[in-house]
């Protein structure tokens, strides 16, 4: 039986810059390093170069700067074709003339296997993906998530040196999307598949990844594990981004060691300095790790501005001195009511210090 | 694992095209070679004598020596065979190659003519010739077409167009062929202008000329007679408005009123594209000439006598409005059923009357479709040459005073020139105004997100007129197409009514004799040239078209806008403009080849070209850019791309482009009435020829027979483009 092996490399980005036109800038000097055999997802929001860097590892877009490697060998100059490299579009793309079976031996017919052995490669690649019998149908006569498995085996059977996944489950409805992120996943550990990953769904992201690569403005804004992202964010954009995340000023007050403490209005909270000085600072706090209680207590006084049943939980927004904060609670027994007074505190762990809006 | 092109030391495209250019430099005969697939040649004399020789074999003997430079060009690639793609020798020698054997070639056949050098300066230089070239042939075709894309291969590895070498080809093919075809006989015809009849060129003979009372003469202000220019100017602009407003009457009916047959309006768009169109002419004359069926109803009723009222302006104006509404109406629908039906509905719960939506929102979107009509209009009926031929009388205009000084008793070349830069300035005017007018606003209402409305009806003020035009104007149209059956079987117009098969046997007489099937019909010769002449012109149309297409829609490279102008311009060349230009250009060497068919197959070609572009374009842009890339990522390269997933999925268009590019050839006419020769002689010029001799009933007779294959040929292909629309995509998402 011929079976789908990985040959995965590692992408190795050196200053990379995509220009277009005279001056709109796609990608500003992009330092990147893929390990091989692990998923790595670049995320952000429309419009920050996610797109066009991984269309710069296809290599459908040539840099207008730096140097792209793949494994050791440098593919800067290397168009599409010649790159040992395979995508799954957002569209699929799917050749609407071709049956299943034409789709996936495709890209065979071009890498010099025989017409038996790419029969047999592209089935191997159909029952990896769970479409073992499908061979003849033509695109049109699948549903959306069988075709975008098509285009999944399509790309996998080339064994190729990396994977690029472009916003693969934008097409799909929420409950499939679940599955088909997991079965990729799985598919990737499997097989040890180095995988590029474009989404701008934070918890898809946060889902499949290995490691998760936060874009902004033609720049990375932030690297990390997806553990490190969300409880680590390195500004108010990446904290903003990944989660939601209420940003309050705060002013820290000392700094002992690696522990800082910090005030809102009367209330003093203690946690990690992450190396910042005294003097003005940003709290970011996700809306579940925020704890209200009824009445004054210790804490920063406020009141319930909206209340909103959503089922699983209640959400709140809050007004305090300092600003509005978005919180959630689990207890839906016994709600706020809107206009009661409340006080704030944080939970132990959660929040986090980040550096001084800057603007 | 793949193996990247650029790393590796074989070429086979590089290989073949060094081995084409060897074929022509070594092996085929260097001249043109009349009839050259009789393959005479080869049994007479070749490689020695030196009308047949090939460049090498001239050489070696003595002659011809300044063809000796390209054997450098020549040997340079074969150095670099072994290099990788990557190696900037490889691609440095390839440019420097295919350029200077590409340079060289056209400089030696533009300097060196039939009498040695062609410009004094060349003499001064170097001193007179004592040998002399004609037109190239094969070996220089190859060779020349060799470098040509030795030069792209090159400019390719240097990394233009991603380092392409498909892409690159294609780019440096089109731009060549449009350049030798449309752009040098143009230039050509300029130069022509300017001419004097010394054989020098001079911008003091040009003026005199120039401002000729014949062509920009105001006499008819005063009771006497207009000049060429003017006559044709304000004939076009009145086809123009009115071959609109019919046509916007036409698109009105058809989207935005309760009519119930609008079926057989729309086969009313078919019209155009089957009917050659002069023969709406004759159909004129048999209502409205001196014998016509209703001038001599209404003399006999009103007791007046017959006139020749319909010869001239008049004849003229109604024959075109009626040829060329049609065409208005194609547009016209298109822009009509785009404006989005939402614009309209927001409209009215905004408020707004029926007649208010219409002036205020339906209207100005239809603006572009207006002017895009107008245009058409006028372009068509400025390069019109068969009906004012049929109808003009004493009116006369640009495109027949052309026609008239060329092959005419006056034999005036540089008249012609002059008359045809008058001509090309007016529809180059009118294509520069409409740009101009539309400016840079966008007009797309078209989203391609569901757009479930539905357009509202005319209001009732509106809806009253329009209806009455379109029922008059229906009503006309089947009456002339009816006149034109009718008279094809009528004895002698006018004079004796009796009904008759024999123009129809005259022309197409099959009879059984000794040898078989005999086509002693007098108008087979000339049918079946027609027949096979746009039968090998279709091929090249689609395929120049659809690669045009490709790269306007799916590449991008430097220069992308003046190539896009540049075919652009192609569609606001007035035939007859191309006719007069191909004679000067190609009636001397390098390219001398008036009097053949070739020189008809490449007018239809470039004349057509437009037609596959448009299709190409319209259904290119409905397939998803990422089925290219996917496959590009797949491994495939661009050919293997423009092959596998592109063609396959156009086959629809290529279809319509073929058929169309077939019909318009058979049809056309102001080209190729200068470029027929006795031995190619096509249908239209042969119905002409018939009408100039007063033979009405043999001319109707094959226009209508004509009427009947193009008939067939666009039903054959609604048929065939229905079967492959089982293929196309359906249920893809929007991209974006």
């Amino acid at each position: 039986m011929t079976g789908i092996h990985a040959k995965a490399a590692s992408v190795r980005f050196e200053k990379v810059s995509k220009v277009y036109g005279r001056d709109v800038k796609a990608a500003d000097s992009i330092d990147l390093e893929v390990a091989a055999g692990t998923l790595v997802t670049l995320l952000g929001p429309s419009g920050c170069g996610k797109t066009t860097t991984l269309r710069m590892i296809a290599g459908l877009e040539l840099v207008s700067a730096g140097r792209i490697f793949i494994g050791d060998k440098d593919v800067t100059k290397l168009p599409a074709t010649d790159r040992d490299v395979s995508m799954v579009f957002q569209s699929y793309a799917l050749f609407p003339h071709m049956t299943v079976l034409e789709n996936v031996s495709y890209g065979l017919k071009f890498s010099g296997f025989g017409k038996e052995e790419a029969r047999q490669k592209a089935q191997a690649g159909l029952g990896l993906v769970g479409l073992k019998g499908y061979d003849s149908r033509l695109p049109s006569e699948l549903s959306g998530g069988q075709q975008q498995r098509v285009a999944v085996a399509r790309a996998l059977v080339l064994e190729p040196q990396v994977l690029l996944f472009d916003e693969p489950l934008s097409n799909l409805d929420a409950k499939l999307r679940r599955r088909v992120r997991e079965e990729i996943r799985e598919i990737q550990q499997t097989l040890g598949l180095t995988v590029v990953y474009v989404t701008h769904d934070q918890e898809e992201a946060l889902a499949v990844s290995d490691e998760i690569v936060v874009m902004r403005n033609a720049a990375i804004a932030q690297k990390g594990t997806p553990r490190e992202l969300y409880e680590a964010p390195a500004d108010a954009f990446v904290a903003d981004f990944i989660g939601e995340a209420n940003l309050i000023p705060v002013e820290i007050v000392t700094v002992e060691g690696d522990t800082a403490t910090v005030r809102i209005a009367d209330y003093s909270h203690r946690l990690p300095s992450r190396g910042l000085a005294t003097g003005p600072a940003q709290l970011a706090v996700r809306p579940s790790r925020i704890r209200l209680l009824a009445g004054a207590g210790d804490g920063v006084a406020a009141v319930i501005d909206k209340a909103t049943y959503v089922g699983s939980r209640f959400e709140y927004t809050v007004r305090a001195a300092f600003g509005t904060v978005f919180a959630t609670a689990e207890d839906v027994a016994h709600p706020f009511g809107i206009g009661d007074a409340v006080t704030i505190s944080f939970a132990a762990s959660g929040p986090v210090l980040i550096p001084p809006d800057q603007s | 694992m793949r193996k990247a092109t650029s790393e590796s030391t074989s070429h086979p495209v590089l290989i073949f095209w060094i081995v084409v250019g060897w074929v022509g430099y070594v092996l085929l005969p260097w001249y043109g070679v009349e009839d050259f697939y009789s393959l005479e040649w080869l049994a007479d004399g070749w490689p020695l004598d030196p009308d047949y020789g090939p460049a090498a074999v001239l050489i070696t003997m003595g002659q011809k020596l300044w063809l000796a430079p390209m054997l450098l060009a020549l040997v340079a690639p074969l150095a670099v065979m072994r290099r990788p793609k990557s190696d900037p020798v490889f691609a440095r020698v390839l440019v420097v190659a295919g350029a200077f054997g590409f340079g060289w070639l056209v400089a030696q056949g533009l300097g060196i003519g039939l009498r040695g050098f062609a410009f004094g300066w060349l003499e001064a230089l170097f001193g007179p010739l004592q040998d002399r070239q004609f037109g190239m042939g094969y070996g220089a075709l190859l060779t020349v077409t060799a470098f040509l894309f030795l030069l792209t291969q090159g400019i390719a590895a240097r990394g233009a167009v991603k380092g392409d070498v498909f892409v690159a080809s294609a780019i440096g093919g089109v731009i060549a062929v449009v350049a030798i075809f449309v752009f040098f006989p143009i230039a050509k015809m300029l130069l022509a202008a300017f001419a004097t009849e010394g054989g020098g060129y001079s911008v003091a003979g040009f003026f005199p000329k120039f401002i000729d009372g014949r062509i920009w003469g105001l006499g008819c202000l005063s009771g006497g007679r207009c000049g060429a220019a003017w006559n044709s100017l304000f004939l076009a602009v009145l086809v123009g408005v009115l071959t609109t407003l019919l046509g916007l009457a036409f698109a009105l009916v058809l989207t935005r009123s309760g009519f119930r047959f609008k079926r057989s309006l729309r086969a009313l768009t078919v019209l155009p594209i089957i009917t050659p169109p002069f023969v709406i002419g004759l159909a004129i004359i048999l209502l409205f000439g001196l014998s016509g069926a209703v001038t001599t109803t209404v003399a006999s009723v009103l007791g007046l006598e017959a006139t020749r009222w319909v010869y001239g302006m008049p004849g003229v104006l109604i024959a075109q409005t009626l040829a060329f509404t049609p065409i208005a109406f194609l547009v016209l629908i298109g822009v009509v059923e785009g404006v989005s039906p939402s614009m309209e509905e927001a409209a009215q719960t905004l408020r707004a009357g029926r007649w208010q939506i219409f002036r205020t929102v339906s209207l100005p979107l239809m603006r572009p479709g207006l002017a895009n009509a107008f245009l058409l209009g006028f372009i068509e009926s400025m390069a019109d040459f068969g009906n004012p031929l049929v109808l003009g009388g004493n009116f006369d205009v640009l495109s027949t005073e052309i026609f008239f000084a060329i092959v005419g008793a006056q034999y005036d070349q540089s008249r012609a020139a002059i008359l045809a830069v008058v001509l090309l300035g007016f529809t180059l005017g009118a294509f520069y105004l409409q740009r101009f007018w539309l400016g840079r606003k966008s007009y797309t209402t078209v989203t391609g997100k569901g757009d479930a409305g539905v357009h509202p009806a005319m209001p009732t003020g509106l809806a009253l007129p329009v209806y009455g035009i379109v029922a008059l104007w229906s009503g006309f149209t089947l009456v002339v197409y009816g006149m034109i059956l009718y008279g094809s079987v009528v004895q002698l117009w006018g004079v004796d009514d009796t009904l008759t098969f024999k123009h129809y046997l005259t022309a197409f007489r099959i009879d059984w004799g000794e040898n078989g099937l005999r086509w002693t019909g007098s108008a087979w010769d000339s049918f079946w040239t027609t027949v096979l002449i746009a039968t090998i012109a279709a091929p090249p149309t689609a395929a120049i078209g659809l690669v045009t297409a490709y790269l306007l829609t799916r590449q991008d490279f430097a220069g992308k806008r003046g190539f896009e102008f540049g075919t652009m311009l192609s569609f606001a060349i007035p035939g007859t403009v191309i006719g007069v230009s191909y004679i000067m250009a190609f009636n001397v060497p390098p390219i001398e080849i008036t009097g053949t068919g070739l020189i008809l197959v490449i007018s239809f070609v470039f004349r057509n070209m437009p037609v596959g572009v448009r299709a190409g374009i319209a259904s290119m842009s409905q397939l998803d850019k990422s089925l290219d890339e996917s496959s590009l990522t797949l491994g495939a390269n661009s050919w293997q791309t423009f092959r596998a997933v592109i063609l396959p999925l156009l086959r629809p268009a290529i279809l319509a482009a073929l058929v169309y590019s077939f019909v318009r050839a058979m049809t056309a006419i102001s080209a190729v009435i200068f470029l027929v020769s006795a031995r190619y002689d096509m249908a239209t010029s042969y119905i002409i020829g018939r009408v100039e001799n007063n033979d009405y009933g043999l001319a109707i007779a094959y226009s209508t027979a004509l009427i009947f294959v193009m008939l067939a040929a666009v039903g054959l292909l609604q048929l065939l483009v229905g079967r492959t629309e089982i293929g196309r995509r359906t249920s893809h998402g929007e991209g974006h």
